[in-house]
């Protein structure tokens, strides 16, 4: 690990992405993720790179589009609202099976909602967002140090896996400070013979496209594409556990939530109550294998949601009948750990 | 002492905790205070989060009714042209990061200049990463005059890793701030720390003098 430096979650993916090698960053303006385009407009130029306020979220999706055709590594960032506006390209991009990096600081919804944070943007993440069939990869940070880890990972895991790959954070993870080791973080880049470069006669020319006249090979690209998907569902799901071997009750929480069901974890234990937790990183894939292990021995599932309960949905498939409870606060609310203390005793009551 | 207070460096190096403090020494010399909250850059992280703790310690605070809330406004308090035409009271102004945050100065800038006592300090964290050097965090000071047409007259050291400061965490920031006041002329108003280390820093001999820092309310 590197020298430290005190850092914004925001500041944090921009450095990151920059230090993955990521040279093109378009975006657009909104709180609470701008400090990520104002990091980008001040660095990009001094490492040769490309910052672009486009006219707006749909501009810069598309440009992003376009970036991610030629191989290189291109990142768009904003919050909610800014986040439905680019689902058309983002569909696209998928389509045409490109890598790029999408950033979701998520705020209070729906329609303009509020700065503060949220987390009620997981549906629109994990379950497409755009039309057609197709998935993300969404990371889920905890920490500003996860925030750059977890961008330098998501470059990795869409150039690996040649899809979109979105850093779904919040507004607290976003705006708060805290030290940073960002330099020790190794890119994994990757050869991409089907990149649209040039030929310079070399090679019959790349083409990159979403569209298929014919229904059945576009019915066959879909398919190879959802064997891909089964492969990252296999190698790159990932999750944290925090007192699960012998825990009664498990929470399901991660981002901010994560961090404070840490924090009431902590505190049931230290009342001798049972309490574990499994801490999401990937959502998409969702963990349900760790739900699955947990469901043999736990009585009961607690989802800690900044939202009015959107990952509830996938714990409830994965934990086989295993009673699952929703403790949230939405708008823009954080639980507190007493709130939380309190939805976890009741349930050991039972 | 000069009657207005000012504030401005790279966003996030913690210009709001160190405004607040100079705020809170003035009262409790028994001065007139009116601080002033003009970070037309970020809706969170406002002096107004300790508007309760400084009304307390009779600070008058002249910040937006929409801080704090779910408005992002990038406007000025409606108060705000009184921190220059009531020269009965000292004024503290806490100025947003960046050259984009010191941008707000700009229509004040007569005022000042007229009454002509002003301190405009730089403040400045050596952990920022866009401020890790001396010339990184001269170029970000000579933004920051171009921006609002004013010369900074001091520089305020602010170096700290949030939580995990520790004494010698600032130590190793002398050298950068005396080189970053020999690169500029300007002379170093002093050090700050969390208060709960300040008495460490003052024995280790360190140079000039030493600012203990109450942390304001955070995430």
């Amino acid at each position: 690990m590197g020298e430290k430096f005190l850092m914004k979650g925001n500041e944090a993916i921009a450095e990151a992405a920059i230090q993955a090698g990521c040279r093109f960053y378009f975006g657009y303006p909104i709180t609470p993720q701008t400090e990520l385009a104002a990091y980008m407009a001040k660095r990009m130029p001094k490492v040769g790179g490309t910052f672009l306020q486009a006219e707006s979220e749909v501009a810069a999706i598309n440009m992003v589009y376009g970036v991610a055709g030629t191989g290189k590594r291109v990142m768009t960032s904003s919050s909610s609202p800014g986040v439905s506006l680019k689902q058309e390209g983002i569909s696209y991009i998928a389509g045409a099976d490109l890598p790029a990096v999408i950033v979701n600081v998520q705020r209070g919804g729906p329609g303009l909602g509020g700065i503060q944070p949220s987390q009620s943007d997981y549906f629109q993440a994990t379950k497409g967002g755009g039309h057609g069939d197709y998935h993300l990869i969404v990371l889920t940070p905890a920490s500003v140090q996860e925030m750059a880890e977890l961008t330098v990972l998501a470059f990795d895991l869409a150039d690996k896996y040649r899809m979109p790959a979105m850093l779904l954070a919040d507004g607290t993870i976003g705006q708060m400070m805290e030290p940073v080791s960002i330099e020790g973080i190794t890119p994994h880049p990757v050869e991409k013979p089907w990149a649209v470069t040039g030929t310079e006669g070399r090679r019959p020319h790349n083409i990159i496209n979403s569209l298929y006249l014919d229904p059945e090979e576009l019915e066959r690209m879909n398919i190879e594409r959802f064997a891909r998907y089964r492969k990252v569902e296999e190698n790159e799901t990932r999750a944290e556990e925090y007192c699960m071997e012998d825990a009664d009750v498990a929470i399901v929480a991660f981002g901010i939530a994560a961090r404070v069901a840490k924090n009431a974890v902590a505190a049931l234990r230290a009342e001798g109550v049972k309490a574990g937790l499994i801490r999401p990183i990937t959502v998409w894939p969702f963990p349900k294998k760790v739900i699955a292990n947990a469901a043999k021995h736990v009585k009961a599932f607690l989802s800690v949601e900044l939202s009015m309960g959107q990952m509830i949905e996938d714990i409830r498939l994965a934990a086989g009948g295993v009673r699952t409870e929703l403790c949230f606060r939405a708008g823009g609310m954080i639980p507190s750990p007493e709130q939380i203390i309190k939805a976890v005793k009741a349930l050991e009551e039972v | 002492m000069k009657r207005l207070s000012l504030f401005c460096g790279h966003f996030g190096s913690g210009k709001t905790n160190v405004a607040i403090h100079f705020a809170e020494r003035m009262a409790a010399q028994g001065l007139p205070v009116t601080i002033a909250d003009l970070d037309i850059v970020n809706p969170y992280f406002r002096t107004k989060d300790s508007e309760d703790a400084l009304a307390a310690k009779g600070i008058e605070v002249v910040t937006l009714p929409f801080a704090n809330t779910n408005v992002d406004l990038p406007a000025l308090p409606k108060f705000v042209y009184t921190l220059f035409t009531d020269r009965s009271r000292q004024a503290v102004l806490d100025i947003g990061g960046d050259d984009r945050g010191a941008l707000v100065l700009g229509r004040f800038v007569p005022f000042i200049k007229e009454e002509g006592s002003f301190e405009l300090y730089y403040v400045v964290n050596f952990y920022r990463y866009l401020t890790r050097t001396p010339d990184e965090a001269l170029q970000v000071l000579r933004e920051i005059e171009a921006a609002c047409g004013l010369p900074f007259t001091a520089v305020i050291n602010n170096s700290n890793l949030g939580r995990e400061t520790t004494v010698q965490t600032v130590l190793d920031t002398e050298k950068k701030a005396a080189d970053l006041c020999v690169l500029t002329g300007l002379p170093l108003a002093g050090t700050a720390i969390r208060e709960d280390l300040a008495e460490q820093v003052r024995k280790s001999g360190l140079c000039g003098t030493v600012i203990p820092l109450t942390l304001q309310k955070g995430v």
